[in-house]
């Protein structure tokens, strides 16, 4: 093929970039606006930069919490799924157990459903089954570290498979024939030939986590809610306080975009399940 | 040597809780759903009701009204999403300075939480604060209203899904491009073939599999929108921007009719699997005769 000047596409990429981060730079844009400003005619360039509703954000006891409930519960949870994901993959890989291709698959049907389905459900069995003598799973962290496996575990299995699969087998049995334990195999040699995939894994699985906001909407009242339903409750029929709004989004956007850099190749073979690499 | 006890002991955990939080709901919902059920009506218990709440929603004209509208979102967006993503992966195929940091802006929505998006969208086309309202209406004069038009708040969905997802089709169809061989491509320019020919006949049916992947990706995920919208317009104005589970959401929960809630749930899942099935195999099944 004849070769073009490249110019073109820069400039065309550079259009698009800007429309990617438009909406972006708008959120900033609102977040640092005061609030009496916000009314006037909308700017494009910023004429001054006002930290306040960071600072209210920050000082707010009630989102504190939030923000600590969302920090537990997706940090228990990424934690918990990768290593369930982490031990159910080496079990499907190593042993010759039957019907498990079957039960590879069936994990990922958990996943496929609407969320929207399994609100009424869970919420139910949350609150009128799953209970021992007064005490339920709903608006608790260890129920929502739970209620969200079922839509992290599924992908940890299904990203993990690959990594487990790849290490050769003859390891393990080696270790087997110096007289090691299975346990010992699991933690000692499999493990940390894992740890690329691994980190991978539990970084996605913390951000879907964090990420979430329907379960969490219906399933927490006050004692368990994340940050994501947080700012929710500032879109109210009264009227939005929309710097707080911002400024909260802020806060939610830094950790998933600190993250974006740090795997950001594998994000795509995530989302797919694999099914493309990025 | 090593016993299979050891493996159901490390698949176990796995199994005990999709069990307890996806399976055990799943057939709560459906058993639910053949009662009536308000806790907080005056029998608060469950009364066993047979078919009569799917009998019900199949003359529910909100329900039927949800499902259209959310028929119409999917195909404008993902078929918006899957036009642009293959312009944009096609743009990256040539070489140009910067091209891995464009590609990395690119990329940026996606790891955006749901929520995020819709509330950035609100901030951009809310009347009075939004940018894009005054800019419509100082250029040509146009009034944006998403809390007033119907229309509007249904195509500022449909944009704001395109703004959050093209990205992943652009990466997608970039890797199915990368993969193609030059040689049939190099071919058909030697045998004189035009731009539109080579798409139509070599590159077209050469990552159908993964525009179909790509697609059905999308689609899914599509159909179960929930929490952008849920920010950005509610469902509103009126039920334009309804979709299915944002009907879920708002109409189901706060009327504590648990039984008729759940026989939407199982016919929503119901569809979801249908539909996806239906796409797999009309989609997919024709082109494998040719294939051989």
């Amino acid at each position: 093929m004849k070769k073009k000047t490249p110019w073109p596409y820069v400039f065309f990429w550079v259009l698009i970039s800007f429309l990617t981060l438009f909406p972006i730079y708008w959120l900033f844009v609102i977040s640092v606006t005061p609030s009496f400003e916000l009314f006037s005619t909308p700017s494009v360039i910023l004429q001054h930069v006002d930290w306040q509703n960071y600072t209210e954000v920050i000082g707010n006891p009630t989102l504190r919490g939030y923000m600590m409930n969302s920090l537990l519960i997706s940090s228990g949870n990424a934690i918990l799924t990768t290593t369930f994901g982490f031990f159910a993959c080496y079990a499907l890989s190593r042993f010759n157990l039957s019907g498990k291709e079957s039960i590879f698959f069936w994990t990922i049907t958990n996943r496929m459903a609407p969320p929207a389905v399994f609100l009424l459900p869970l919420f139910l069995l949350l609150t009128k089954v799953y209970r021992i003598e007064g005490f339920t799973l709903l608006d608790t962290r260890i129920g929502m570290i739970l209620v969200y496996c079922t839509f992290n575990l599924p992908f940890a299995i299904w990203t993990l498979r690959p990594t487990v699969d790849g290490i050769p087998k003859e390891l393990d049995e080696a270790a087997f024939v110096d007289g090691a334990s299975p346990w010992k195999v699991i933690t000692e040699v499999v493990f940390p030939l894992c740890r690329p995939g691994l980190a991978v894994t539990l970084i996605l699985t913390w951000v879907f986590a964090w990420n979430e906001y329907l379960l969490a909407a219906t399933l927490t009242n006050f004692n368990a809610r994340t940050l994501t339903t947080g700012l929710s409750e500032y879109v109210t029929t009264t009227g939005t306080a929309w710097g707080i709004m911002a400024a909260i989004s802020i806060f939610t956007l830094i950790p998933a975009l600190i993250v974006f850099s740090v795997v950001q190749r594998h994000i795509v073979a995530g989302l797919t399940f694999g099914a493309v690499k990025g | 040597m090593k016993s299979n006890t050891f493996g159901w002991i490390l698949l176990a955990p796995t199994i005990v809780v999709l069990f307890f939080f996806g399976v055990l709901p799943f057939l709560y919902v459906v058993y639910v759903s053949f009662h009536q059920w308000n806790p907080f009506a005056a029998n608060p218990y469950m009364i066993y009701n047979g078919a009569g709440n799917f009998r019900q929603i199949v003359f529910d004209g909100a329900f039927l009204a949800s499902l259209g509208v959310t028929v119409a979102f999917v195909f404008f967006a993902v078929l918006t999403e899957v036009i642009v993503g293959y312009l944009l992966a096609q743009a990256f195929m040539s070489d140009f300075p910067g091209k891995a940091f464009f590609r990395t802006i690119h990329t940026l929505p996606l790891i955006i939480a749901p929520i995020i998006v819709g509330s950035i969208w609100k901030l951009m086309t809310t009347p009075s604060i939004g940018i894009i309202p005054h800019l419509l209406q100082s250029s040509v004069g146009f009034d944006l209203n998403i809390g007033q038009s119907a229309a509007a708040a249904f195509i500022i969905t449909i944009i704001m899904d395109v703004w959050h997802w093209t990205p992943l089709v652009t990466l997608t169809l970039i890797a199915a491009l990368v993969s193609l061989p030059p040689d049939p491509f190099e071919q058909a320019q030697i045998d004189g073939a035009g731009k539109w020919q080579i798409f139509w006949h070599i590159t077209l049916p050469m990552i159908a599999p993964a525009v179909m992947a790509t697609v059905f990706i999308r689609l899914m995920d599509a159909l179960r929108i929930v929490d952008e919208v849920l920010m950005l317009t509610g469902g509103g104005p009126g039920s334009a921007t309804r979709y299915i589970g944002v009907h879920i959401f708002r109409e189901v929960f706060p009327r504590t009719n648990y039984g008729y809630g759940s026989a939407i749930s199982v016919v929503v899942l119901y569809l979801t699997i249908v539909a996806c099935w239906l796409l797999y195999t009309g989609m997919l099944a024709p082109r494998k005769p040719r294939k051989s």
